[in-house]
């Protein structure tokens, strides 16, 4: 029995038309899903970080199933980053947000002041938006561990 | 909470985790460690905790295979030096 890295040497990974089209109908259902995990993660199981690894592990499949080219071409690694610190951003510029307005850090009440909803609708909506901001975090953290591992940080083949 | 069925997968879970540690195949032991992710799932959404098992389940068994199987690509049997 060959060794796994000899197997894979002398063979292009994914190159199986089943495969490939199988991922290409999959990948919109996962980022919905991943989507609807986000936006529920207040009323149901999931939220921020599980919708956020969902819709990072489309792209891993994407990277999996192509190779990390196409993957690149979809979400190229500058909007990978930015959207990572995007997402760090809204997450502590809402808690910074509520400490500005006077409450404490992350308390979404304070929030009321800006456009007067009142305190609850106000934290109902302010766990949306840091959800919303942990989930775009995630989602690029993910994507750029499983580039980084994948290709030992160069880029250009791997897996 | 039904505990035989408790018992049951906590029985397996350990299973899983002495296999991977004994299994040498590096692969191997990357699938036993997904399967034992799947039971820790189990058995967080059997104990009621539904969101700590979507998390077990995505992070645990989804991602962190992915990773694993991505750094043994990287590793030779033998080493160089």
């Amino acid at each position: 029995m060959k060794l796994l890295q000899e197997r894979v040497k002398d063979r292009p990974a994914g190159e199986n038309l089943i495969i490939r089209t199988a991922v290409r109908l999959m990948i919109p259902f996962i980022q919905l899903y991943g989507l609807y995990v986000i936006v529920h993660g207040h009323y149901s199981p999931g939220g921020g970080f599980q919708g956020g690894v969902v819709l990072g592990a489309s792209f891993i499949l994407l990277a999996l199933a192509y190779d990390l080219r196409t993957s690149l071409r979809f979400m190229s690694e500058r909007v990978n980053a930015v959207l990572g610190n995007v997402g760090v951003l809204i997450y502590t510029g809402t808690g910074l947000l509520c400490a500005l307005l006077g409450g404490l850090f992350l308390d979404y009440s304070a929030l009321d002041r800006i456009l007067p909803l009142g305190p609850v609708e106000w934290r109902s909506l302010g766990i949306f938006v840091v959800e919303v901001g942990v989930g775009i975090a995630v989602m690029s953290i993910m994507t750029s561990l499983f580039w980084d591992l994948g290709s030992g940080g160069e880029m250009d083949e791997g897996l | 909470m039904i505990w035989q069925l408790d018992l049951l997968i906590l029985a397996l879970v350990v299973v899983c985790a002495v296999a991977a540690i004994n299994t040498r195949d590096l692969l191997g032991a990357v699938v036993i460690f997904g399967v034992y992710s799947f039971l820790m799932c189990l058995l967080w959404a059997e104990m009621g905790a539904v969101d700590v098992a979507f998390t077990e389940a995505t992070v645990g068994a989804g991602i962190s295979s992915v990773l694993f199987i991505a750094a043994i690509f990287r590793t030779t049997r033998r080493s160089k030096d």
